[in-house]
């Protein structure tokens, strides 16, 4: 089994207005130093694979059609082998 | 013969009821629910994918839903030239399930907006559109995530293909920044696809056929469709 976490951000061409708003609350607890806030996703989860090469077909499948929209995300993940 | 709708039910839908009751009381169509894990869509001649947040609009909005039971065969059925129309949430659904190009992000405001807003034609030769008399037409929107996005040459494909079905206004057909409720791109509201069977919107025309409710410009499409399926 294997462990796999996901990254999901935002491409850089989507403007990320929620990254922006929440950077103005960090502009008001006086954290003045602050740039460039980018909201994401994480997601964690396990997966049954009688190989790594199985897995990681799954892992990106997963990815790539539904916890991503790559008109709009990237993703990145890790994996690790778990007994 | 008499044209049939269809309602897709989602988890979380909640303008299924109000696509019904306007087919049905106010225009005295033939509509039947879908549930999300029945495959079989009953005959109908037109899908209708209504507004709400299905499943929870979790992950992303329509994400989850676009790989429910009844979405494959809708989605087939899109693919074999049927008619479907995805209203808010539902244009969410046909934007993820890829029956429509680009993403509805949320909105510039970042708020959840609910308001009557002006729209224009900007492809009069559409099957649901051709029916809607030369005006600006008045109707709501209810939505967080409308602001419609694509990649560059995707906006200029709409564009060389007049896929772009309705804009946001004032009311005086101004295409202007103010109009323009979401921040979607070009003031997009609603697109359809190549082949013209597809119509994804963010505004509501479902509620807007009912004089009690004070505003009936949303019969235009539906009954321009209906003559386009009778002729």
């Amino acid at each position: 089994m294997f462990k796999v976490q996901v990254i999901i951000k935002r491409r850089p061409s989507i403007l990320d207005p929620q990254g922006k708003a929440v950077e103005k609350g960090a502009f008001n607890m006086g954290l003045t130093n602050i740039k460039d806030t980018r909201i994401g996703k994480f997601v964690e989860f396990a997966v049954e694979a009688v190989n790594k090469e199985e897995a990681v077909k799954e892992i990106e499948e997963y990815c790539h059609k539904l916890l991503s929209n790559p008109i709009m995300e990237d993703y990145e993940y890790t994996m690790e082998e778990v007994l | 013969m008499k044209p049939k709708f269809g309602v897709v039910v989602f988890p979380g839908s909640n303008c299924d009821h109000d696509a019904y009751y306007a087919l049905k009381k106010d225009l005295g169509f033939d509509v039947s629910f879908l549930w999300h894990k029945d495959k079989d869509l009953q005959s109908s001649d037109v899908i209708i994918l209504p507004g709400g947040f299905s499943y929870g609009d979790y992950l992303r909005s329509g994400a989850i839903a676009r790989f429910s039971p009844i979405m494959n065969s809708v989605i087939d059925f899109a693919n074999k030239g049927g008619i479907v129309i995805g209203i808010c949430n539902g244009f969410q659904v046909l934007v993820e399930a890829g029956l429509l190009p680009g993403v509805l992000l949320k909105n510039n405001s970042l708020q959840f907006i609910c308001k009557d807003i002006y729209l224009k034609v900007t492809n009069k030769n559409t099957i649901f559109t051709k029916g809607i008399p030369d005006k600006i037409i008045k109707i709501p929107i209810a939505h967080g995530e409308g602001n419609y996005f694509a990649e560059t040459a995707t906006i200029s494909e709409l564009n060389d293909n007049n896929l772009i079905a309705f804009k946001y206004v004032d009311a005086e057909g101004n295409e202007t920044v103010e109009a323009n409720p979401n921040g979607s791109i070009q003031n997009i509201a609603g697109i359809i696809n190549k082949q013209g069977n597809v119509l994804g919107m963010m505004p509501h025309p479902e509620r807007a056929c009912s004089s009690m409710l004070g505003k009936t410009d949303g019969v235009f499409i539906f009954k321009s469709l209906v003559s386009e399926l009778l002729s």
